[in-house]
């Protein structure tokens, strides 16, 4: 075989490779939900976040302004610090609230952010003060059996 | 004395298993310092490449899309019990990328490509064309093997990549076009689950690594098998045994490494 049609065959199967790597990362990967914007960091503190991940979509309205940076816990006052960036073209009042939410009854967890209705935004480095933990399932249902027995027990 | 016999059997037998690996260890430090030949003489890999990848493509396609066909298949019988067909994609493509794609492929190449370099330096050492190239002063480590070597590790990951885009185009076959799952959640639940670095790069990582542990035990069978047809076709036989060995234990290694 002649060089020029090695050259165009070989060029052919890298081409398909790139093809399928391009196709892995944009259609079966989630490459096309990064965005390359500009971001701020902002911190929230929550007593309980649940199962919330690194990554984790911020969401407000359920649309995606931003995602979890970093995770962590602070022993003094025993609560978790999650700082997250939002992107620069969101701005948010500093008196929004952030709370834990999940998607679906099983789905994966997310931050919902409610905007307040201050003059003042949000800039880098800033603190939510207002927050809500994440509803634990197990919590929520030892609460609701208390609750009927408690109940119950009122009524006999 | 039949003790002893066995005791010394068992004694040489290690020993002969950590001579060959030192001398596959010296083997890939040769290859690893003559790859400069990529720079001067760039055709040679080229060839290789052609030749171990494009005429693997047909069979490492066609792997991909029945597998992926499978996948979809049995991964809908399961779900289907759980009402949650729509994370179809999902499986599919977490399983193509992670595991699948890279070690089906590699088991594969193994089998197609290993194969046929074994074959070709063996009968070129027993043809005595390994020995003429160093009588006349030319280095046969880097100009044969240097170029296959660098061919294999180029198109092997190329190879896993084309099998998991296929085998997850037959899983959306099977699951959205034959079986009636809503497209927009195949894809949104794939998009969601699986991660551009944690499984696409980490799959890419790992074909990368069979690549070269596949090229390296054919070519080192090629290079030390004894020069007869019989020592040939020993040699190809150990590249398939040795080589699909390699893959699955370095996957167990790696999986472990990557996702624990």
């Amino acid at each position: 075989m002649s060089n020029e049609k090695v050259d165009v065959w070989v060029g052919l199967f890298v081409l398909l490779g790139i093809v399928a790597l391009v196709f892995l990362a944009l259609r079966a990967g989630n490459l096309s939900s990064f965005s390359l914007a500009d971001t701020y960091t902002v911190q929230a503190r929550f007593e309980n976040i649940g199962g919330l991940k690194v990554r984790a979509p911020v969401k407000s309205s359920g649309v995606v302004v931003g995602r979890v940076a970093d995770i962590r816990f602070d022993d003094s006052t025993y609560q978790a610090v999650v700082s997250f960036d939002l992107e620069k073209s969101f701005e948010f009042p500093t008196d929004s609230s952030a709370s834990i939410l999940t998607s679906g009854l099983l789905g994966e967890q997310y931050i919902g952010l409610d905007a307040g209705g201050s003059e003042q935004m949000l800039v880098a480095g800033d603190a939510i003060n207002l927050t809500q933990s994440a509803v634990v399932l197990e919590q929520l249902i030892s609460q609701f059996l208390y609750g009927t027995a408690e109940s119950e027990g009122a009524a006999q | 004395m039949s003790i002893l016999g066995g005791v010394a059997a068992l004694g040489r037998r290690t020993r002969t298993a950590l001579i060959s690996l030192g001398q596959m260890a010296r083997f890939f430090v040769m290859l690893i310092t003559r790859l400069g030949i990529v720079v001067k003489r760039p055709r040679l890999v080229l060839q290789q490449v052609h030749f171990i990848g494009n005429y693997s493509l047909l069979i490492i396609a066609v792997s991909g899309l029945f597998v992926g066909f499978v996948l979809g298949l049995q991964g809908y019988y399961t779900l289907n019990r759980y009402g949650s067909e729509e994370a179809l994609g999902l499986l599919v493509a977490l399983s193509l990328t992670r595991e699948l794609g890279p070690v089906v492929t590699a088991l594969l190449f193994a089998g197609r490509a290993g194969t046929s370099l074994t074959a070709e330096i063996g009968l070129m050492k027993a043809g005595e064309q390994l020995a003429a190239m160093e009588v006349m002063a030319v280095d046969p480590i880097r100009r044969v093997l240097a170029p296959r070597f660098l061919g294999g590790i180029i198109a092997m990951p190329i190879l896993a990549a084309i099998f998991s885009m296929v085998g997850i185009l037959g899983g959306w076959f099977v699951g959205v076009v034959l079986i009636g799952i809503d497209t927009g959640a195949f894809w949104s639940q794939m998009q969601n689950g699986v991660d551009v670095f944690n499984d696409v790069l980490n799959g890419v990582i790992k074909s990368v690594v069979f690549g070269v542990a596949v090229t390296l035990i054919a070519l080192f069978e090629g290079w030390q098998c004894r020069p007869t047809p019989e020592g040939v076709s020993r040699a190809t036989t150990r590249t398939v045994v040795a080589g699909s060995l390699a893959v699955l234990g370095l996957d167990f290694v790696l999986t472990a490494l990557m996702f624990s």
